[in-house]
């Protein structure tokens, strides 16, 4: 997964050049990791601080009360305005696009943007509800409703980072 | 994905300790979408809020207010003057007639105790009591501890001594069953003739000297004396009142230690605090009024995940 970060973060580089304007967004909770990853590998190619921010989408989500029981919220920490920003939208795994549209709106709290960028781990193809498509991928997956697509890294107690597939009944 | 174990949110007492604590993790979150510069979420969007009010409220009214419009809820006011009540009309027709309008939600605040708990028996919406006579008043209590958790790091293990009008107040009830829930240390301090007979029954201290509880509490959560609900005298007069249970600056440098001082508003200055304590930099009166929205909206949410 080293690999794949790498050659995302040379991508990035090639787009948004020195960093001068662009921003780094996460979002919370699982897009944290892979965005603190991309935000370290950057700085130390360009020898500064990457700003980085996350975002929690749960109150922005379409599905609440359509579920069992609310969804707990993370905390968002975004030290920076977005104001004419263009900002990286960073998460783990790309499947209906619902989250990201919630993240959209979350982000307007922030400021109007120049423009948005997405970039994910694992793109689940053929699978969108709704017109969004990333810009950086790490790996295309193309899989099977009933399963579901794990990403974890080593920062969240695991002994080493891994994508699997599973199926949903399993988890 | 977690809920609340109610369905209705109508005492500290119904609540479990893990209820508490997650309004609290939640309310966390809505404190720091208050502070943003664009303070508002959709979470709330397609529910209507009805804000029944029998009786006055600023605070409280104006706090949940504003946690339902941040929240993107539709708000309908309804207060009892200028209202069919005063034709004659009873509690459950009125509360029915404004559901009959679609309310999915309704806030109330009551004069008679169990108010809101005869509506929740009788109605599908979603009740949150705001305050029913000399009983409970549970979003009060909540963000009181909210604050003291915010300033003191935790609720746990404080000594925490509520002074004051005990027997005419629902915030000093609601309050001691939040701190006993989250493990502080509870006292009720004021007049022999403004404590209730039993209350050393729910586990909390009893002392008549304000020196005395002062020097054991680190929160002192100052009450008001609630004239408009006592019916016979209780003590001789305001200014004796002051002079015995008052806490001015003189007495709190006496204490060689810091004390939060803490009050559910509105303040009669000269009374129960004077003005240099209230606006003293030991004082959270403020804080404890933003907190309140990001209670209300918590607790809206919470409740709301179900309608």
């Amino acid at each position: 997964m080293n690999i794949t970060i790498e050659r995302l973060c040379q991508q990035l580089i090639e787009v948004h050049g020195d960093f001068d304007h662009s921003v780094i967004l996460a979002i919370q909770p699982r897009g944290g990791s892979l965005a603190g990853r991309i935000a370290q590998k950057l700085s130390k190619y360009l020898k500064k601080e990457i700003p980085l921010g996350f975002l929690d989408v749960t109150f922005f989500r379409d599905d609440f009360r359509r579920k069992d029981a609310p969804l707990l919220a993370n905390a968002t920490k975004v030290p920076f305005l977005i104001e004419n920003k263009k900002v990286i939208l960073v998460d783990d795994v790309l499947y209906t696009g619902r989250t990201v549209r919630a993240a959209l709106d979350a982000m307007i709290a922030f400021g109007r943007p120049a423009c948005v960028d997405l970039c994910v781990m694992v793109d689940r193809k053929y699978t969108r509800d709704l017109p969004i498509q990333p810009d950086f991928i790490g790996k295309e997956v193309n899989c099977l409703e009933s399963e579901k697509v794990i990403v974890r890294f080593a920062e969240q107690g695991e002994k080493e980072d891994y994508i699997s597939l599973v199926s949903k009944n399993i988890s | 994905m977690q809920e609340l174990s109610v369905k209705h949110l109508l005492g500290i007492k119904d609540l479990k300790t893990e209820d508490i604590n997650l309004i609290f993790e939640t309310a966390d979150n809505f404190k720091e979408v208050i502070n943003r510069p664009i303070k508002k979420v959709p979470s709330l969007r397609d529910i209507t809020i009805a804000n029944v009010f029998f009786e006055n409220s600023t605070r409280t009214r104006l706090s949940f207010e504003i946690a339902e419009k941040r929240l993107s809820a539709d708000v309908v006011n309804f207060s009892s003057s200028g209202s069919s009540v005063k034709k004659g009309e009873t509690l459950l027709d009125t509360v029915n007639n404004i559901l009959a309008m679609k309310v999915d939600m309704v806030v109330m605040r009551h004069a008679s105790v169990g108010a809101p708990h005869f509506l929740a028996k009788h109605i599908d919406a979603k009740i949150i009591n705001a305050g029913d006579g000399t009983h409970e008043h549970p979003t009060q209590a909540l963000l009181d501890c909210f604050s003291i958790r915010e300033k003191l790091g935790s609720v746990q293990g404080k000594k925490v001594c509520i002074f004051g009008d005990i027997l005419h107040s629902r915030v000093a009830l609601s309050n001691i069953f939040a701190l006993k829930k989250l493990g502080a240390e509870v006292m009720v301090c004021g007049p022999a003739t403004l404590l209730p007979k039993h209350i050393a029954d729910l586990g909390v201290k009893v002392e008549l000297d304000l020196l005395k509880a002062l020097q054991w509490c680190d929160v002192a959560n100052v009450l008001r004396i609630q004239l408009e609900r006592q019916t016979i005298k209780y003590f001789p007069s305001l200014r004796e009142y002051s002079m015995y249970y008052g806490i001015n600056k003189q007495i709190l440098d006496s204490l060689n230690k810091e004390i939060v001082i803490m009050h559910p508003g509105p303040i009669n200055r000269g009374v129960e605090l004077s003005s240099d304590v209230a606006d003293s930099d030991h004082s959270i009166i403020l804080n404890q009024v933003e907190n309140g929205v990001a209670i209300r909206m918590a607790v809206l949410y919470l409740l709301a995940g179900r309608v």
